[in-house]
């Protein structure tokens, strides 16, 4: 099967699912970009990251809107779109600057159905850029998916690869509640395998990324692909693992997790996020409430520390868990389990 | 010229409707029955009614903390409102909203707002849905003149500028952001000029009169139904209460409500037009009154003997399917 990006395959879902729903817009900064410019070129940015490129020549102006550096009206639009009948994917480039249309966010999309007796729906994707690893700074790197987590009325997608990505922006534009999808940065150019055509991968269903017997690791976003490499080395040593992708923090899918540790009893969660109420946190909290017996171990959290993400490279390569940690807190976890039983 | 006399008639009933509905509520706040707190519009009726003449179904408003009366302008059902503000299963929206969360989207009202700033963007979206449809619709954003200070509302009036979206900004001035003085909050005190500063048209009236208020409004709709972008209505207006339901209005003079009902009262000055112009007899709108009157007990009525939700209502209507 043909090998793309997760770039291609989230502007794939976009042009498919504009095509097929007129109701289907979008929104934001520089999506198309070069209007008012001098050269008088549209599509001239198609998203900084190149994610919404070649909508507008397709879809028009009426579809694909270029809007001002406005994050509260962008997402307050986006709102008011989806009360009227739109289908709107606003994006909000970084995902740190959800700092900017928070009460969009959680004090409005969040509540309209419940607040309003369950008599509406707020159908609008959020899309943000997030996670460190490209020296971006503090107000640049976050991975801020725990703050939207933690709101009822939201889901939240996270996905780690390009197939996946295609199929939950999918789901995520057809989707009746609010949805923020988080992009991570440095799997924009990441390859996969990605079908041609339309595909949807269900909200609240982890993937197994694959089996194995000694520990459960549960991995978000980009931290999928480094437990992929820690895993490799130590399949080396005898050592394999359960990888769970749970790919939407909410909904959540903890079942696998419980599932898979009564087979392995030793869960290690890795999450960029940093380690107060984080999601990482989330998942630990559930695990000890609904399978403390089948720990053999106490659970491990591996996740930066409680600080800002840092701007120099040696700085943010010690900030982010990168596969060695994770391979060392593999093995320092089922060492001490051993040496305990 | 008249308008016609249905249209008289309406705007009367709805205007002495919300009226009545925040006076009746002004007096049940204080049995301690109704939950939470309230803001009533008692005063600024004109405004919502002499906008709302003007909008169908199909056109979209973006309320307030302050939303009671915009609600009953753009048809809300007034039982279901007043069951919804005193925390009751068949309130519009079940309970779970209350006075500062009352919305009907099947007749465009698309939520009252209890973020200060909060509807102004969400009725640009609104916008944007009419502009595609090209329908002729528009979107209403009320705000107050401390809605005129927050910065999500700049960002909203310059993206409909930028888009051209069909929105009339509404700022109803009724001189106080809480309980501070628009004379200080408000940097220019020009709230229409800021307006104009971001590239719309902009209209200031006297919003204690429908006439005032329905003229100027007609003039802005007609640009903003024709693809012209949007504009913006400031009606300066008074509140007859507080902030909130138990504001002891200590940043008032001790005479300004008396006088401003006895002044700007526009329920007082509808009445004196219609009957100095013979457009509509006083027996008419009397009639009025006691059936507003009587919709207004039902309500109340209603609303003392309805039960609550239920806890299992407490799990429904966070999400469509999870």
């Amino acid at each position: 099967m043909r090998q793309i990006s997760m770039r291609d395959a989230i502007n794939e879902a976009l042009h498919l699912e504009m095509a097929r729903d007129p109701r289907v817009i979008v929104l934001g900064e520089d999506v198309s970009g070069g209007a008012g410019g001098t050269s008088g070129q549209r599509d001239a940015a198609g998203g900084v990251f190149g994610v919404t490129k070649g909508l507008l020549p397709k879809f028009g102006e009426d579809r694909v809107i270029d809007t001002p550096i406005s994050e509260s009206a962008i997402i307050g639009a986006a709102n008011g779109a989806a009360l009227a009948g739109l289908r709107p994917v606003a994006e909000l480039m970084f995902a740190d600057f959800l700092g900017v249309c928070f009460d969009q966010v959680f004090n409005q999309a969040a509540k309209f159905r419940y607040m309003f007796g369950g008599k509406t729906t707020c159908p609008i994707v959020i899309r943000a850029a997030t996670g460190a690893g490209m020296n971006m700074g503090a107000q640049h790197s976050q991975s801020m998916y725990a703050m939207v987590t933690g709101v009822p009325g939201l889901k939240v997608v996270v996905p780690s690869n390009a197939y996946d990505a295609k199929g939950l922006m999918l789901t995520a534009i057809r989707d009746d509640d609010p949805v923020i999808f988080f992009e991570h940065k440095a799997l924009y150019p990441r390859k996969s395998a990605v079908p041609e055509g339309e595909y949807t991968i269900p909200f609240g269903e982890a993937n197994l990324v694959r089996e194995g017997e000694h520990v459960t690791v549960v991995a978000i976003g980009r931290m999928v692909s480094f437990a992929e490499k820690a895993l490799d080395t130590l399949a080396a040593e005898g050592i394999t693992a359960d990888l769970l992708d749970p790919r939407t923090l909410s909904p959540l899918d903890d079942e696998t997790i419980y599932e898979s540790l009564e087979n392995t009893g030793h869960l290690v969660i890795i999450d960029e996020s940093p380690p107060r109420c984080s999601v990482a946190a989330d998942i630990a909290g559930l695990v000890a409430s609904n399978a403390f017996h089948a720990l053999k171990a106490p659970i491990v959290q591996l996740t930066p520390p409680h600080t800002p993400v840092p701007f120099a490279r040696e700085l943010e390569r010690a900030y982010v868990p990168g596969p060695q940690a994770i391979e060392a807190a593999i093995r320092k976890m089922l060492k001490e389990s051993r040496a305990a039983s | 010229m008249s308008l016609p006399r249905d249209l008289l008639l309406r705007a009367y009933r709805q205007m002495k409707t919300i009226r009545e509905f925040e006076e009746r509520l002004h007096v049940e706040i204080q049995t301690g029955e109704i939950p939470g707190f309230t803001h009533l519009y008692s005063g600024q009726e004109a405004v919502a009614v002499g906008v709302c003449e003007h909008l169908s179904n199909q056109d979209w408003i973006a309320s307030t903390h302050r939303g009671h009366g915009h609600c009953i302008a753009k048809g809300c059902d007034v039982q279901g409102m007043m069951l919804e503000i005193y925390g009751r299963r068949d309130g519009l929206c079940k309970g779970k909203g209350g006075s500062m969360h009352i919305a009907d989207m099947t007749k465009g009202m698309l939520g009252a707002n209890a973020i200060v700033g909060g509807g102004p963007p969400i009725a640009v979206g609104a916008g944007i849905a009419c502009k595609i449809a090209k329908r002729g619709n528009v979107a209403v954003a009320f705000g107050g003149d401390g809605s005129a200070n927050q910065g999500t509302v700049f960002e909203a009036m310059n993206l409909a500028v930028v888009l051209k979206a069909p929105v009339i900004f509404v700022f109803e001035n009724n001189g106080y952001s809480e309980h501070t003085g628009a004379s200080y909050a408000v940097g220019s005190g020009d709230i229409a000029g800021r307006a104009r500063g971001f590239g719309m048209p902009a209209e200031t009236c006297d919003g204690s009169d429908f006439f005032a208020v329905y003229d100027t409004m007609a003039k802005l709709l007609k640009t903003a139904r024709a693809g012209g972008g949007p504009a913006t209505l400031e009606a300066k207006t008074t509140r007859f209460f507080g902030h909130f339901e138990g504001d002891p209005m200590l940043y008032r003079a001790k005479d300004e409500v008396a006088r401003h009902r006895e002044q700007m009262d526009c329920l007082r000055i509808f009445r004196e037009r219609v009957a100095k112009e013979g457009w509509l007899q006083t027996t008419e709108l009397d009639a009025i009154d006691g059936e507003v009157m009587a919709l207004i007990e039902k309500s109340i009525a209603a609303s003392r003997a309805a039960v609550p939700p239920s806890a299992a209502d407490l799990l429904t209507d966070v999400y469509v399917s999870y």
